[in-house]
């Protein structure tokens, strides 16, 4: 096989990589230049924006090219029509997050690194994407993770955002370094890196003590990835401390990729060791494991957010919350799971990347991203709270929205599954999860909707562009909420039988 | 034909939001009298009423077996009748709104299509997104608009709103996943269902919690506690439609879905229904005798006849069902009303609602035509015959008396508190005669110095409008009751062979 024919198969990634080098060089051209605020950004720091912005689009061109099927070098880069469409997913959202945040002012400096440092973080969601092998997997996961870091550090005048990267940095590395350790382990005890192998090479008997620790330690690195409890620590902190963008990027992005790559691994690489959640009938297996942990992300998500008053805060809570009801998905398994959980995690991604475009304009105009900046916001900018309101709502489940539909398809998922109803347990917990978050959702919404802003601050300027993003992600979380159909249809037709 | 009041209503609701502030409420008020004239020509034309007919029905979900699938039978087109009247004058007492209209109408128009499309729904995904669609608007109404303690209010009655849609939605999936592996391809359609025949044990436990779901809605004790808060908080024509048409929602439900699709399971636990139902009618009556409050007395007057509706569905045989579906009209029409003097023609006017303070302003000398109403609205409500309350309840009775004959003692004791709390109210606001004050000055005979703004064409329209529809259906009951008998006839649980 040529170098040639390999470059056309990740043409992509490739793509990116250029744009990313690209970037970087006509950042360098004007490293140095602070914009004054208010006034337009230096020429080469929109260049940078337009030209990373045009990069992704080509990127997405590259995507719709690839050919339909390919494997190459044991399952390191695998193109299917999964693959292909979450990578035009992951790209979007970075897409989108390089728009919401173009002007934003803690980047404005160096925005040619920042951009340079999103990019490949999209390559390494990626190259997630596209493997079914542990060590390209391990490689996807460090490139996201050592770019994200960087992306939440990048503010140097916030001592927050300082904070935010140390934690997350430290977290993290723990992290990956379990990861490895049980993807050792799992490789010894399986004697293969590729996961279809591996799935063939496990006995299902009883599982061997250290099959258990290996794949036990695994799901702990892929936990933190998705912000489960109690691997979430670090949230809260990224998703204040961090810059918007990245904040945008880590809730959005991060997370669609690492549920694929968790989803991939528990269902086709420890297939047979699944076990059984089921509440009178537990069989020992990953299974029981990550439904412990989504009952506790949806318990300690959702009554911790209650008492925030920040909402990026709130956000970071609401997303651990959120990360139990994903997890639901593939505790149920099969075919109709993992859709429900690809599903569910896509809209939750585009509605955070809109809810934190809100948040960096608001913070943009009052400084801050309190509660209570946000009062009177239906006031002072219709289409902030208008917006707002729909992301607000779908995160609560509410229809005609996209997250009443992705939580029913989730739940009749979990419902059918488990003999005789066995998930019952987890779907009422589920249940009651969603029912206290609307509690906090609806109080957002409250501060927005009602209280006169007292002091005469400007309406937020909203750049047109920025206004035309969040309202086509508005739109969309709307449409896909009134025809799901045509969205799981391609869905399922492309996940295998 | 009848589901254009879906989408009128929706398009409705968009176009208020839009327009100038100015045009919105024309823009109602068009938009639920539109939706009216459709339920009356649907109501007139329809021929069958006993099969529930389809509409419409085409794929929505493939997938997962979703159709958008409407159907009509006599017992929706009666709910549609009186969402329309009830829309309708809500909006002609929201004549004055003048703050955010816009938004106003936008939600007031919401909570109207949600519940068009829980009458109309013939899917159970469809139902449940009707169903649920109409928590939101209902919090911001009385978030922005309310009065009393309206930030607790709302926030009430949307969890236990969503509570309840939460019960629902685990009895939604049970049907559903037990139909799939049953081998029925649109698992969630409610024709097919309707025929489908669920293992006991499934029953057993899932009707009662879909019931549950349902009733919350409906105001059954001791899960009532939302509805009293809520509608006092909610401004005048939010409590039109929270006590006229969205209670009705939960009953509609319960009649709909939980009952015909579980019918051994309602076999099983209809004593408790009726049990909580006597005990809600006798509890919340006697609750209302002792507010101070006007708007509380008519909250909880409206859980009181609420009991009478779920008492209805208790009785599992065709003239107590029937009476239930015609309560549900006549409550929606004497409920609209009542909070409509109330919150409308004595609030604004008089600054408060407390029954001490009404009782000394002499209004029937003063508000001669709120005056007038409010009899009416209280006669009807007290169950005097003439008025649908009474055509309502005695169906309700008899068919009461073939199920449960101890229950209707109680009612009767019930239904004395209702003439109680009624009187008391009447009097109280209205006909209190004031008594010279001590030390030989002349009464004052209202301690508002400036005469009370008379009241305005809009609220004539509208209290003329629920006053005809209550007398009349009160004279003339058979004119609903042809068209809900035939439809309650053919469900499935009063044909228990099936």
């Amino acid at each position: 096989m040529s170098y040639l024919e390999l470059l056309q198969l990740v043409s992509p990634e490739a793509t990116l990589t250029v744009t990313a080098l690209t970037v970087l060089a006509v950042g360098l051209t004007s490293s140095g230049q602070v914009s004054s605020r208010g006034s337009s950004v230096p020429a080469a720091s929109s260049a940078c924006t337009v030209i990373a912005a045009l990069g992704l689009l080509v990127s997405v061109f590259a995507v719709l090219h690839l050919p339909p099927d390919a494997m190459r070098f044991n399952g390191m880069l695998v193109i299917s029509p999964l693959t292909s469409l979450f990578k035009i997913i992951c790209l979007t959202l970075a897409f989108f997050a390089v728009l919401l945040g173009h002007d934003e002012e803690s980047l404005a400096r160096n925005r040619g690194e920042y951009l340079a440092i999103l990019l490949l973080a999209t390559i390494g969601l990626m190259l997630l994407v596209s493997s079914e092998e542990l060590l390209m997997i391990f490689i996807g996961l460090e490139l996201t993770g050592l770019s994200l870091y960087l992306m939440t550090a990048f503010d140097k005048t916030d001592a927050r955002s300082a904070e935010a990267g140390l934690k997350y940095f430290l977290f993290g590395s723990t992290a990956s370094a379990f990861t490895l350790f049980g993807l050792s382990l799992v490789y010894g005890m399986s004697g293969s890196t590729s996961l279809t192998a591996i799935a063939q090479n496990l006995a299902s008997g009883p599982i061997q003590p250290l099959l258990a620790a290996g794949i036990v330690m695994t799901l702990v690195g892929l936990a933190f990835k998705v912000a489960a409890a109690p691997f979430h620590l670090w949230a809260p902190d990224a998703y204040q401390g961090a810059p918007t963008t990245s904040a945008a990027f880590i809730a959005s992005g991060s997370k669609v990729a690492a549920f694929f790559v968790l989803g991939k691994i528990v269902l086709i690489g420890f297939g047979p060791l699944a076990g059984s959640a089921a509440w009178h009938a537990m069989v020992s297996g990953w299974a029981p494991l990550l439904a412990a942990l989504a009952a506790l992300s949806i318990l300690v998500g959702n009554f911790v957010a209650l008492v925030q008053t920040n909402l990026r805060r709130l956000l970071a809570y609401s997303a651990v919350a959120h990360a139990g009801y994903t997890l639901l998905g593939l505790v149920a398994g099969g075919r109709d799971g993992f859709g429900a959980t690809l599903f569910y995690t896509t809209i939750y991604a585009f509605t955070l990347v809109g809810a934190f475009g809100v948040v960096a304009a608001v913070r943009r105009d009052t400084g801050g991203d309190d509660l209570t900046n946000f009062t009177g916001l239906s006031s002072r900018s219709p289409l902030l709270a208008g917006c707002m309101a729909i992301f607000m709502l779908s995160l609560a489940g509410l229809p005609p929205l996209a997250g009443f539909f992705g939580k029913f398809y989730l739940f009749s998922a979990a419902f059918r599954s488990g003999n005789n109803h066995g998930l019952l347990w987890l779907v009422a917990l589920a249940l009651f999860g969603s029912l206290v978050s609307l509690y906090y959702y609806l109080i957002v919404l409250k501060v927005i909707f009602t209280a006169k802003f007292s002091t005469d601050a400007p309406a937020p300027g909203l750049s047109f562009i920025q206004g035309l993003s969040l309202s086509m992600l508005a739109l969309a979380v709307l449409v896909l909420g009134i025809t799901p159909g045509p969205f799981i249809t391609r869905i399922m037709s492309a996940l295998p039988a | 034909m009848i589901a254009w009041t879906i989408y009128l209503t929706f398009a409705g609701a968009l176009l208020a939001l839009l327009l100038p502030g100015l045009f919105s409420r024309w823009f109602a008020l068009l938009t639920t009298v539109a939706g009216l004239a459709v339920s009356i020509a649907a109501f007139c034309r329809a021929t069958g009423f006993g099969a529930f007919e389809t509409i419409i029905n085409v794929p929505w979900v493939p997938a997962l077996g979703m159709n958008y699938h409407l159907a009509v039978d006599g017992i929706s087109l009666t709910l549609c009748l009186v969402t329309g009247l009830t829309a309708v004058s809500a909006v002609l007492f929201s004549w004055d709104t003048q703050e955010r209209p816009n938004e106003f109408f936008f939600w007031l128009l919401l909570v109207v299509a949600g519940s068009y499309g829980v009458f109309l729904s013939a899917d159970l995904f469809l139902f449940f997104v009707f169903y649920e669609l109409v928590i939101v608007p209902k919090y911001f109404l009385i978030l922005i608009w309310g009065s009393t303690n309206k930030e607790y209010g709302a926030m009430k009655l949307t969890l236990y709103s969503f509570f309840g849609g939460a019960l629902v939605f685990i009895g939604i999936l049970a049907a559903y996943i037990a139909a799939g592996q049953g081998g029925i391809a649109a698992s969630l359609d409610l024709q097919q269902l309707s025929h489908f025949s669920f293992s006991p044990q499934l029953q057993e436990w899932a009707f009662p919690i879909l019931f549950l779901g349902f009733a919350i809605l409906a105001g059954m004790w001791p899960l009532h506690t939302w509805a009293p808060t809520g509608h006092v908080a909610a401004p005048t024509a939010g409590s039109m439609l929270l006590a006229g048409i969205v209670m009705k929602l939960g009953a509609y439900g319960a009649l709909r879905v939980a009952m015909n699709l579980f019918p051994q399971g309602f076999q099983m636990w209809r004593n408790w229904i009726a049990l909580f139902a006597v005990i809600g009618i006798v509890y919340a009556a006697a609750v209302a005798l002792r507010q101070r409050d006007l708007k509380f007395v008519i909250g909880y007057s409206s859980v009181s006849h609420m009991g009478f509706i779920l008492l209805g569905l208790a009785t599992a045989n065709a003239l107590g069902v029937s009476g239930a579906v015609l309560q549900m009209f006549s409550h929606g029409v004497i409920g609209a009303l009542l909070f409509a003097v109330a919150g409308r023609m004595i609030y604004p006017r008089t600054h408060t609602r407390d029954l001490e303070a009404l009782s000394k302003m002499d209004l029937a000398r003063v508000l001669p035509f709120a005056a007038f109403t409010f009899v009416i609205a209280s006669a009807a409500s007290m169950g005097i015959p003439g008025f649908s309350g009474f055509a309502a309840e005695i169906t309700i009775l008899i068919g009461t008396w073939k199920a449960y004959p101890l229950a209707v003692w109680i009612t009767g004791a019930g239904m004395v508190l209702v003439a109680a709390f009624t009187l008391r109210a009447l009097k109280k606001s209205f006909f209190e005669m004031p008594s010279a004050m001590p030390g030989g000055m002349t009464s004052v005979s209202s301690p508002i110095l400036d005469p009370l703004p008379p009241i305005t064409l809009p609220e004539k329209l509208g209290a003329s409008l629920l006053m005809f529809a209550t007398l009349a259906i009160g004279l003339y009951p058979k004119v609903l009751l042809d068209r809900i008998m035939p439809a309650v006839e053919s469900m499935r649980f009063l044909h228990p062979g099936n």
